[in-house]
């Protein structure tokens, strides 16, 4: 396959690509219980084929082609699919190309036994969930992205699900079920609303129909978009069944979830709102740039009160996909006050930090995933001093969550620093009280970072530092070559942006320049000055030959000023010998302060031992309020309803056929 | 011919006449009569319309509602009350002549409902739409006041020949296709109630629905 074929074809190969998925996730289905082709050919071949589609998306991006369409035979009478690659499908397709390879084949090794479900079986619902991710972001008809968009959430339910015996879980999966079709039901109102009258269902018609729209209307397919997918990638108070699917599903398909499928929301939200609708009102801004502030503090606040892992994990992707929701509130708000260049920097950093997210996340996952196969444990009071025994996932890690983190050279730091450089403009933005108080989200955007940073440093100290908690912890090992190579794409990925922040960038560019007409100024590949050079730059290359510099100095001063006074003698012991690593800081201690200060935003319940206990214990509960004050009642409203229409239910045959019979008379009267 | 009009009211009124009888009657077995009764007046009421209208399809109709209505099902249903021992009817939920009373309504407010439909019909037989409407009906009822499942069986049974004949009564019957779906859909369904019946029995030991209002959730 040579480079000017992709450049020309690149749709035509896209869809024989999704097809292989497809194709893939079939041929392990006739032997279910065949772990070895599934790990050794087909989940191998499915990481291949993520490659090829990063590449095709990549050179798309790059050469700047112009966007293909096609029509697919498919669909019902009069109402093929349509399919279209664009700057911003191609982003996001880079996104789930880069991600889904580290992922796939992670998983090749990760489910060799299968996870309670078969490794045919999900084989299959692994490939046919990035297939329908992958037309998701080619769809160019309502019809097909709604057909795809379902099958997503249905192919993620059932892989949630795969450990269905455990009835937590399957709580977890139909919640996480029930929120992805209220979320599918508002979008399907959002395109209902935004064919303007034309009944037309293509996008193409859609951006036609958009600019006849009223202001009112405009408004309600954009707050409908933005609730529907909202719903998805996990905005507060939209998030509740995050925290639950993440920790339910098995750890690859965590990160699949996490690291991809709220990117494709992510993607829905810009194709609706920046794309499709021609009018944009600074207003939308003003709520996209509250709602992601809210998200991000809130996510990074009940991150750092978690103590399994996973949970912390999910709250963690609410805090990022807040971020990103302010980068991209921003970039409505610039753009609607005519700041074209500020509004692409917002909207570059929102994507750059989607892009990084999608990395760094899935890695994190993945790294949970291989501590939980290596231990058994997910609650961070049992996992501690895993360094020793998982060198390899320890230190992969640790690139996981320094960039989680923001801190630099690692991509993180890119992406943040990028969204508080669009912040330092909001001043100029020519709206009174606007532009006093969004500033201030810089300072909640800061907070959010250091708190993430407070986060993993909780995580990284807990499961690998220290001593171990449990004895069985001996035991642990790192994990099979694999799954090795699948932490190690990503941990590159992650290293690669950080010093070479273009990379991510120049398809950003590709993505700012359709959406927005304008792209943020590149200069040169190793140093970014997105405004001007004067007021604010970046070179990971430098900064990282900076922190080289600087421990290669401190390394030779030590060797030369302590070497041979160096005595290996026990850990001070506080004057206390008889320690076990029982008494190490926890989870929950780590988390205390934070408790204390945002106590407001908790529901906390306690059980604390009475002084005379013979067998103390202490056990604590803390609760989202959001499920209490919104997601209860409205429950509770579901159950009384339909509590009032089972009174039909009495039970008799004779009563159910006199109701038919009765209302067949009826419409017989009406019809009279 | 010129008796086909006269020939062919009397038949409906027939019709009619069994469907009240089905009302009363408490033997099963005696409803399974009645009911195949019932079919071979639509299969004679059938071809009468077809060689007065010439529609040479008919004919086919009427040799299935032969096959079937007449021979197979009531053949079927014997063997099925004998091997059940469900030869007798338990009290109906209201009493036989309420029933009939009702019957009675039901009868005055088909033909009421009939009458702008076959002012729009074209065919001879268009008077007879609200006795087939009155046959659905009183089926119906059959069905809500029983409380066995095998007359709940003949009940919907015979709404199906209420529906046969006005079909056939309003438009000269159905398209061939949809007349053998049909056919073999209540042909089908029968088989399935019939092991239901075994199974029901095996359940509660008795044919009697009440018992099956415990099925229902709390």
């Amino acid at each position: 396959m040579t480079l000017p074929l992709i450049a020309e074809h690149p749709l035509r190969l896209l869809l024989y690509l999704i097809t292989t998925w497809l194709a893939l996730g079939l041929a392990g289905l006739p032997t279910p219980r065949g772990g070895r082709l599934v790990a050794r050919v087909l989940f191998p071949l499915g990481a291949m084929i993520c490659l090829a589609v990063a590449t095709i998306a990549a050179i798309f991006l790059l050469t700047g082609h112009a966007p293909q369409t096609a029509i697919l035979p498919f669909g019902l009478p009069d109402l093929p699919f349509h399919i279209r690659l664009d700057a911003l499908s191609a982003f996001f397709l880079l996104i789930l190309g880069l991600a889904g390879a580290g992922i796939s084949i992670f998983s090749a090794g990760y489910f060799r036994a299968g996870e309670g479900t078969a490794p045919g079986l999900m084989g299959l619902q692994y490939h046919v969930f990035l297939a329908s991710m992958a037309l998701v972001l080619l769809a160019d008809d309502a019809y097909l992205f709604m057909v795809a968009w379902e099958t997503m959430a249905l192919s993620s339910y059932f892989l949630v699900t795969s450990q269905h015996r455990i009835p937590e879980i399957r709580r977890a999966g139909f919640l996480y079920l029930l929120m992805a079709h209220v979320g599918a039901i508002c979008i399907l109102l959002s395109f209902g609303v935004l064919q303007g009258g034309s009944w037309q269902f293509t996008f193409d018609a859609m951006r036609h129909a958009t600019s006849t729209l009223t202001p009112f209307l405009a408004t309600t397919a954009f707050l409908l978009a933005l609730l529907g997918f909202g719903m998805k990638a996990g905005l507060v108070p939209l998030h509740v069944w995050l925290p639950e699917a993440h920790p339910a599903a098995p750890s690859p398909v965590s990160a699949m979830m996490s690291g991809i499928m709220l990117k494709t929301a992510v993607y829905g939200f810009l194709r609706i709102s920046f794309d499709l609708l021609h009018v944009r009102f600074w207003q939308w801004g003003v709520l996209v740039l509250a709602v992601g502030l809210f998200s991000a503090i809130y996510g990074a606040i009940f991150a750092a009160v978690q103590s399994d892992m996973k949970r912390l994990l999910a709250y963690s992707s609410i805090e990022n996909i807040g971020i990103i929701f302010t980068g991209i509130g921003l970039a409505i708000l610039f753009e609607t006050s005519n700041l074209h260049l500020y509004a692409a920097l917002a909207l570059c950093a929102a994507l750059v930090h989607a892009l990084n997210h999608s990395l760094f996340k899935s890695l994190l996952f993945l790294t949970t995933g291989s501590v939980l196969h290596a231990t058994g444990h997910r609650n961070l009071g049992k996992l501690g001093g895993l360094i020793r025994r998982m060198p390899w996932v320890a230190t992969i890690a640790l690139v996981g969550t320094l960039a989680i983190a923001g801190l630099p050279p690692l991509n993180g730091f890119v992406s943040e620093w990028l969204l508080l450089q669009s912040f330092l403009f909001t001043p100029q933005i020519p709206h009174a009280f606007v532009n006093m108080f969004v500033p201030l989200g810089a300072a909640v955007l800061a907070l959010t970072a250091a708190l993430a940073a407070y986060v993993m440093v909780k995580f990284y100290g807990v499961v690998f530092l220290g001593q171990p908690r449990e004895a069985s912890l001996s035991e642990a090992r790192d994990p099979s070559w694999l799954e090795r190579i699948g932490l190690l794409w990503l941990a590159i990925g992650c290293i690669a942006i950080g010093i070479v922040p273009q990379l991510a960038m120049r398809p950003a560019a590709g993505v700012t320049g359709m959406l927005l007409g304008q792209t943020v100024a590149t200069s040169s590949l190793w140093w970014i000055a997105p405004i001007a050079p004067q007021q604010a730059s970046y070179s990971g290359v430098i900064l990282l030959a900076g922190i080289l510099g600087t421990i290669g100095i401190t390394f030779l001063l030590v060797r030369l000023l302590a070497h041979g006074r160096l005595r290996r003698v026990p850990a001070w012991d506080c004057g206390y010998p008889h320690q076990t690593a029982r008494m190490q800081d926890t989870a929950e201690g780590f988390g205390q302060p934070i408790r204390h200060m945002f106590g407001a935003f908790f529901r906390i319940e306690r059980d604390l031992p009475t002084p005379d206990d013979i067998a103390p214990r202490y056990r604590m509960r803390l609760e989202d309020r959001i499920w209490r004050t919104l997601y209860l009642p409205i429950a509770r409203a579901t159950q009384k309803i339909a509590d009032m229409v089972s009174i039909l239910q009495s039970g008799s045959l004779s009563i159910y056929l006199l109701c038919s019979f009765l209302t067949l008379i009826v419409l017989l009267v009406f019809v009279l | 011919m010129p008796y086909t009009v006269p020939i062919l009211n009397l038949l409906a009124a027939c019709l009619l006449l069994i469907s009240f009888a089905m009302l009363s009657r408490r033997r099963t077995q005696r409803l399974v009569n009645l009911f195949a009764w019932q079919g071979a007046i639509l299969f004679l009421s059938t071809c009468l319309v077809a060689h007065s209208s010439g529609l040479h399809e008919l004919y086919y109709s009427a040799a299935l509602t032969l096959l079937l209505k007449v021979i197979a099902l009531p053949l079927i249903l014997h063997r099925l009350i004998n091997r059940l021992g469900a030869q007798w009817d338990s009290e109906t939920v209201v009493n036989i002549p309420l029933t009939m009373l009702a019957g009675l309504v039901l009868v005055i407010f088909a033909f009421g409902l009939a009458q702008p439909i076959s002012m729009m019909a074209t065919t001879i037989t268009r008077n007879m739409l609200g006795i087939a409407l009155a046959v659905i009906l009183l089926s119906f009822l059959m069905m809500i006041t029983r409380r066995k499942a095998v007359t709940q069986v003949i009940g919907f049974l015979a709404m199906e020949n209420g529906l046969f004949f006005a079909a056939t009564s309003a438009t000269y019957g159905m398209p061939m296709v949809v007349e053998l779906g049909i056919a073999l859909d209540v042909l089908v369904g029968v088989f399935i109630l019939g092991l239901f019946f075994f199974q029901i029995r095996e359940q509660f030991e008795s044919l009697d629905l009440r018992n099956m209002e415990n099925l229902k959730e709390d």
